[in-house]
C-alpha cells in the first residue's frame, strides 16, 4: 500500500520532470510531447491517488520544511478540502493529458513543444501547489508560478495581436489579484506573527471589525479576479479563447477555481466564517455573474469565447452555494451551511469536468476547421459524430438538465437556497428564493445558448468549405473527451455513491457529516433532507426515460414498417434551391433575447447597400451588428484613462537624471529607517 | 415496488388518455364561444391515430438528433406526468423527483425540440428554436418564484408533499399569496403550452408561429409522437396548477370511492381551467413577440408579491 505523501511526491515529481524533460527535448518535438503528455497523465494518476487517500482517510496530513528565510517555510497540509479540490484537477487533466497526444501533432515542427510541455507541467505543479500549500508565502509563490505559467501558455500564439493584448491584460490583472492576496496575507500575519495557515485559525476571531473587513474585501478581491467574478472577469473572455485548446480547457476547468479554493480555504478555514454581510455580497456577486455571464455568452459567436463567458456563469453559480454557506455559518445552521458548501464544491467538480470536456470538443472542432467563427461551421455532425456527441452531453450537463451531473449540483444549490428562507431572520431571507429564480434564468438561458452552440456548429448543412471537408479528431483526443463523458454521466446518474466524498472536507470546515442525510431509499434518491425536504433520483430519471421511451420507440418502428419511411428535401416554401445560406446563424438565434435584453446591449447595427437603379434591388448588403461591452466601456475605459493620466504626471519625476534617482534613493533610506528605528 | 409500479401503469394510462380529449375539449370549447362548430372533442385521438398510420419523410439535411427528439419530448413530458398527483395526493413517482425535477426534465424535452428544429436547416425550424427558448427562458424564473412560494409554504419541494399540505387546508387558495402565485402560473402556462397571446396553436403563418414552426418538418409517427407529448406536457401543467390550489377531491387512502370522487373532481376542476384558458384565448389577440416578455415580467412580479405576502399576511 502506498502512502500519502510518497504518492504526493511523486506526483508533483511526475509533474516536475516532465517540464523539464520536456524542455530538455526541445530539439525532438514528437519525443517532448510523449514525455509531456505522459508525465502529466502520471502526476494526474497520483494526484488522484492522493486525494482519495486523503479522502479515506478523513484527517489532516502535514509536513513542514523549514527553508531558513523568516516566515517562509515548506509547509504543506494535505487535508479534506485540498483532497477534493486534487481530485477535481486529477479527473480533467487526465483528460487533457491523452487528449494532448493527439492535439499537440501539429504543433509538431511548427511550435516549440519542450517549451509547451515545460509551461504545461509547470501549471499543474503549481496548481497542485495552490491546493496544498499551508504557508502564506509558499502559497503566493505557487499562486504566481501558476499566473505566470498560464500567461506563457495564453500566449502561445504570440505572433498574433489579439493574443499578445489578452496576455497582457491577463497578467495586469493576475497581478492586481496578487497584489490582494499579498496584503491580505500581510494583514494575517502581522496579527500572528506567523504566516502559517494553521496559525491563522486561533487568531481569527480575535481580529478586529476593521480588520475583518479588510481582510474578507481584500481575500475576496484578489480571488474574485482570478475566478473571473463581475465585474472582475474581463480578463476570462479576452484570454481562454486565444490559448491552445487543451490549455484553454484546464484554464477554464480548473484554474478559476483556485478563486474558490482560495475563498473556502479562507473564509471557511482560516477566518472560520465571515460577517454574514460578506456572504450575502458572496451570493448577491454570485447571482449578478451568473446571469450576466450567460447573457454575454449568448451574444457570442465564437466557440470559445462563448465557453469562456459559461465560466464566468458557473462561477457564479458556485459562489450563490458558497455564499449561501457563508451565511447559515454565521446565522448558526451548520448542518445547512454544509447542504451548501457541499452544493458549491460538487458544481465546482462538476463544471471542471463539463467545461473541460466542451473545450476539447471545440479544440477537435478547431483542429478540424481552422476556425473558431460558429457561423462557418454547421453539420459538423456527420464527419464529425464522436466529438459531436460528447459535446452534445458536455451541452445537456453544463444547461443543468437531467439527468447529467450539473443536474445534480444545480439541484442542490436550489435546496440551499430554499432553505435559507426557512433558517435566515429578517428581510433579507426574501433574497433566498429571489436568487433561487434567478439561478432558474440562468439554467433557462445555458439551455438557450447551447441550443444554439450545438446546434449551429454540428447540425444542418455546413456553412463553409472549411467545415465541408471536417474530419473527426485523432483516436487519443477522442478518448480524453470519452473520460469526461462517462464523468459526466456518472456523477450524475451516481451522485448519492459519490456525496460522502464530502463528508471529510464539511467534517473540517463545518464539523458535520451530511451525506447520510442527503441520501434516502436504500442510496438510491438524492434528498435535501433537512429543513425543506425534497427528493429527486437521476437514476431513476434515466431509467424511467428509457422505459417510457422503448414502447414510443415500437410504436414508431411498427408504423415505420407497414407505412413505410423515406428521405425528402426540407421544405423550400416551393422556391427551390434551399441552402445553407438560409439556415439560422448564431446571431440570428439570440436576435430576440438581444432585442429583450438591449438595456444590456446596447447594440448597435449598420446596413449599406449598394445597388444601380433603385435601393428596392440592391447589388450587395453589408450587415454589422455589434454589442456595447458595457463593464470595459463604463468601468474600465476611465480606470485606465486615470492611471494614465497620474502616470503622465508622474513622469515628471522620472527626469532620466541619474543624481535625481540617487536622490530618491537615499531619501526613501532615510524615511525606512526612521521607521524602522520608531518601532 | 408493486405498488409503485400498479400505481405508474394507471397514472400512465390517465395521462394518455386524458390529454388528448382536453385538447379537443379546449379546441371544441373554443370553437363554441366563436359560434363555430369545431371540431369535436374525439378529434385530437384521431389526428394522433392517423399520424400513426401515415409514412414519415425525414428531411435529408437531418441528422440523428432528429430522429431522437420526439423519444425525448414524449418520454419527459410522460415521465413528468408520474410526478405530478392526478387524482390523489400519491403521485407514484414522488419520491424520485419534485418540481425542480419536473420543470428541468419539461427543460430537456424543449432543448431537444429546439435542437430538432435547427437540424433540418429550414429558416422556420430556427425561427421557432429561437423563440421557444428566448419566451420559455423569461418565464423560468416567474414559474419558479410562483412555485417556490407554494413550495416554501409546505416546506417541501415534493408534490406529493405539496398536495398534502394543501389538502389539510383546502381554502388556502384564498390567501393573497396563493392568489398571486397561481396568477403568476396561469401566466407562464398560457405561455409554455403556445397558447394565445404568447403563441397560436392554430398557425402555420410563418410571422406568428413558435411550436409550430419548430416541428414543420414533422411527420407521421414522429409527429404523432410530438403532438401527444406536448398535449401531455400542457395536462401536466395544467394538472400542477389546479392540485396545488385547488385540492378538493384530493384523497391519501386508496379506495375505488376516494379514486372515482377524485378523478370526477379533478375532470371538472381542469375543465374550469380550460374554460379560463378558452376565454383568454377569445377575448384577447396574439401580442407581438416583443410585448411577450412584458406580459412575462408581470408574472415574474406578480410571482413576487406572492412571495413577499407569504410573510406579510
Amino acid at each position: 500500500m502506498i502512502s500519502l505523501p510518497i504518492a504526493f511526491a511523486l506526483s508533483l515529481a511526475a509533474y516536475a520532470a516532465g517540464a523539464f524533460a520536456s524542455l530538455a527535448c526541445w530539439r525532438k518535438p514528437a519525443v517532448a510531447r510523449r514525455i509531456c503528455c505522459s508525465a502529466a497523465l502520471a502526476g494526474a494518476a497520483l494526484g488522484g491517488l492522493t486525494s482519495v487517500l486523503a479522502i479515506l482517510r478523513g484527517t489532516p496530513v502535514a509536513w513542514s520544511v523549514p527553508s531558513g528565510i523568516p516566515l517562509f517555510a515548506y509547509s504543506f497540509s494535505y487535508d479534506a478540502l485540498a483532497g477534493f479540490f486534487n481530485l477535481a484537477l486529477a479527473i480533467p487533466v487526465a483528460a487533457v493529458s491523452i487528449y494532448s497526444f493527439g492535439y499537440l501533432k501539429e504543433f509538431e515542427g511548427k511550435r516549440n513543444i519542450g517549451l509547451f510541455g515545460f509551461l504545461f507541467n509547470l501549471l499543474l505543479l503549481s496548481l497542485t501547489g495552490v491546493f496544498t500549500a499551508a504557508n502564506a508565502f509558499l502559497f503566493l509563490i505557487a499562486w504566481e508560478v501558476m499566473a505566470l505559467a498560464a500567461y506563457g501558455l495564453v500566449t502561445f500564439y504570440h505572433e498574433d495581436r489579439e493574443t499578445r493584448r489578452a496576455g497582457l491584460l491577463y497578467i495586469i490583472m493576475a497581478h492586481i489579484d496578487a497584489g490582494c492576496l499579498l496584503l491580505g496575507f500581510a494583514l494575517l500575519i502581522n496579527a500572528t506573527g506567523s504566516a502559517e495557515f494553521a496559525s491563522f485559525r486561533p487568531i481569527a476571531a480575535q481580529l478586529s471589525g476593521g480588520q475583518q473587513t479588510a481582510a474578507f474585501v481584500l481575500f475576496f478581491l484578489g480571488f474574485g479576479i482570478k475566478a473571473g467574478v463581475i465585474p472582475f472577469h474581463i480578463w476570462l473572455p479576452a484570454a481562454h479563447p486565444v490559448a491552445p485548446s487543451n490549455v484553454s480547457a484546464l484554464l477554464s476547468g480548473i484554474v478559476i477555481k483556485t478563486g474558490i479554493y482560495g475563498m473556502t480555504r479562507i473564509f471557511l478555514d482560516s477566518l472560520g466564517g465571515v460577517p454574514s454581510w460578506a456572504g450575502l455580497l458572496v451570493l448577491i456577486v454570485g447571482v449578478v455573474s451568473a446571469v450576466l455571464g450567460v447573457l454575454y455568452a449568448l451574444m457570442e459567436h465564437d466557440l470559445k469565447r462563448l465557453l469562456a463567458y459559461h465560466s464566468i456563469e458557473n462561477i457564479g453559480i458556485i459562489l450563490m452555494g458558497l455564499g449561501a454557506a457563508l451565511i447559515f455559518r454565521v446565522a448558526g445552521h451548520p448542518t445547512l451551511a454544509a447542504v451548501a458548501l457541499i452544493a458549491a464544491m460538487f458544481h465546482t467538480l462538476n463544471h471542471a469536468i463539463f467545461k473541460c470536456l466542451l473545450f476539447l470538443g471545440a479544440g477537435s472542432v478547431l483542429h478540424s476547421t481552422g476556425t473558431r467563427n460558429m457561423e462557418e461551421m454547421g453539420g459538423l455532425i456527420r464527419p464529425m459524430p464522436v466529438t459531436a456527441f460528447c459535446f452534445l452531453i458536455g451541452a445537456i450537463a453544463i444547461s443543468g438538465l437531467p439527468p447529467l451531473n450539473g443536474f445534480a449540483s444545480e439541484w442542490l444549490t436550489y435546496q440551499a437556497l430554499l432553505a435559507g428562507f426557512g433558517a435566515v431572520s429578517g428581510l433579507t431571507r426574501i433574497l433566498f428564493p429571489l436568487a433561487g429564480s434567478m439561478l432558474a434564468l440562468t439554467g433557462a438561458l445555458a439551455a438557450a445558448c447551447f441550443v444554439k452552440a450545438f446546434a449551429i456548429t454540428f447540425l444542418a448543412l455546413p456553412r463553409a468549405a472549411e467545415s465541408r471537408n471536417a474530419h473527426e479528431a485523432p483516436r487519443t483526443m477522442l478518448i480524453g473527451m470519452g473520460w469526461l463523458t462517462l464523468a459526466c454521466a456518472a456523477l450524475g446518474l451516481g451522485v448519492t455513491w459519490f456525496l460522502p466524498v464530502f463528508d471529510a472536507m464539511t467534517e473540517q470546515l463545518l464539523g458535520q457529516r451530511v451525506s447520510a442525510h442527503l441520501v434516502t431509499s436504500h442510496g438510491l434518491v438524492l434528498s435535501a433532507g433537512m429543513r425543506t425536504s425534497g427528493t429527486v433520483s437521476p437514476l431513476v430519471i434515466a431509467v424511467g426515460l428509457l422505459v417510457l421511451i422503448v414502447p414510443a420507440a415500437l410504436l414508431v418502428a411498427i408504423g415505420v414498417r407497414r407505412f413505410g419511411r423515406k428521405r425528402g428535401p426540407v421544405w423550400d416554401c416551393g422556391l427551390p434551391g434551399l441552402s445553407e445560406e438560409n439556415e439560422y446563424t448564431a446571431t440570428a438565434f439570440s436576435k430576440a433575447l438581444r432585442m429583450i435584453f438591449s438595456v444590456l446591449y446596447k447594440p448597435r447595427r449598420e446596413i449599406q447597400a449598394v445597388f444601380d437603379v433603385s435601393p428596392y434591388f440592391p447589388k450587395e448588403i453589408r450587415f454589422e451588428s455589434q454589442i456595447e461591452s458595457t463593464f470595459e466601456k463604463r468601468l474600465y475605459a476611465p480606470l485606465q484613462e486615470f492611471i494614465f493620466r497620474v502616470s503622465s504626471r508622474m513622469r515628471t519625476i522620472q527626469a532620466g537624471s541619474i543624481h535625481a534617482y540617487l536622490a530618491y534613493i537615499f531619501v526613501t533610506l532615510v524615511l525606512l529607517l526612521l521607521f524602522g528605528v520608531r518601532k | 415496488m408493486t405498488e409503485v409500479l400498479i400505481n405508474s401503469a394507471l397514472q400512465l394510462v390517465l395521462l394518455m388518455l386524458v390529454a388528448p380529449l382536453l385538447s379537443g375539449m379546449i379546441k371544441t370549447l373554443k370553437a363554441r364561444l366563436q359560434t363555430r362548430r369545431g371540431p369535436g372533442i374525439l378529434q385530437s385521438y384521431r389526428d394522433i391515430f392517423k399520424l400513426l398510420r401515415k409514412g414519415m419523410v425525414i428531411p435529408e439535411t437531418a441528422s440523428w438528433i432528429f430522429s431522437a427528439t420526439p423519444y425525448m419530448v414524449f418520454g419527459t413530458a410522460t415521465l413528468v406526468g408520474l410526478m405530478i398527483p392526478m387524482t390523489t395526493t400519491h403521485a407514484p413517482f414522488s419520491l424520485f423527483g419534485g418540481v425542480l425535477a419536473v420543470v428541468y426534465l419539461l427543460a430537456l424535452g424543449r432543448f431537444f425540440l429546439a435542437l430538432g428544429g435547427l437540424d433540418t436547416g429550414s429558416s422556420f425550424g430556427g425561427l421557432g428554436s429561437s423563440r421557444e427558448m428566448t419566451i420559455s427562458a423569461i418565464a423560468e424564473p416567474a414559474m419558479m418564484l410562483a412555485i417556490f412560494t407554494v413550495a416554501l409554504g409546505a416546506n417541501s419541494t415534493n408534490l406529493s408533499e405539496m398536495a398534502k399540505v394543501a389538502v389539510g387546508q383546502s381554502w388556502r387558495f384564498l390567501a393573497p399569496s396563493q392568489m398571486l402565485a397561481f396568477a403568476a402560473l396561469f401566466i407562464v402556462l398560457i405561455a409554455e403550452t403556445g397558447r394565445i397571446p404568447v403563441d397560436n396553436p392554430a398557425t402555420h403563418l410563418e410571422l406568428t408561429m413558435i411550436h409550430e414552426a419548430m416541428v414543420l418538418e414533422y411527420s407521421g409517427p414522429y409527429l404523432a409522437l410530438i403532438e401527444w407529448g406536448a398535449s401531455i406536457k400542457q395536462l401536466v401543467l395544467m394538472t400542477l396548477l389546479v392540485n396545488t390550489f385547488f385540492p378538493f377531491g384530493l384523497s391519501s387512502d386508496w379506495t375505488l370511492q376516494t379514486i372515482g370522487v377524485g378523478l370526477a373532481f379533478y375532470l371538472a376542476k381542469l375543465l374550469l381551467l380550460a374554460c379560463m384558458i378558452v376565454l383568454v384565448e377569445t377575448t384577447n389577440a396574439k401580442l407581438r413577440l416583443f410585448r411577450v416578455p412584458e406580459l412575462l415580467m408581470v408574472a415574474f412580479i406578480l410571482g413576487a408579491l406572492a412571495l413577499i405576502s407569504t410573510f406579510l399576511f
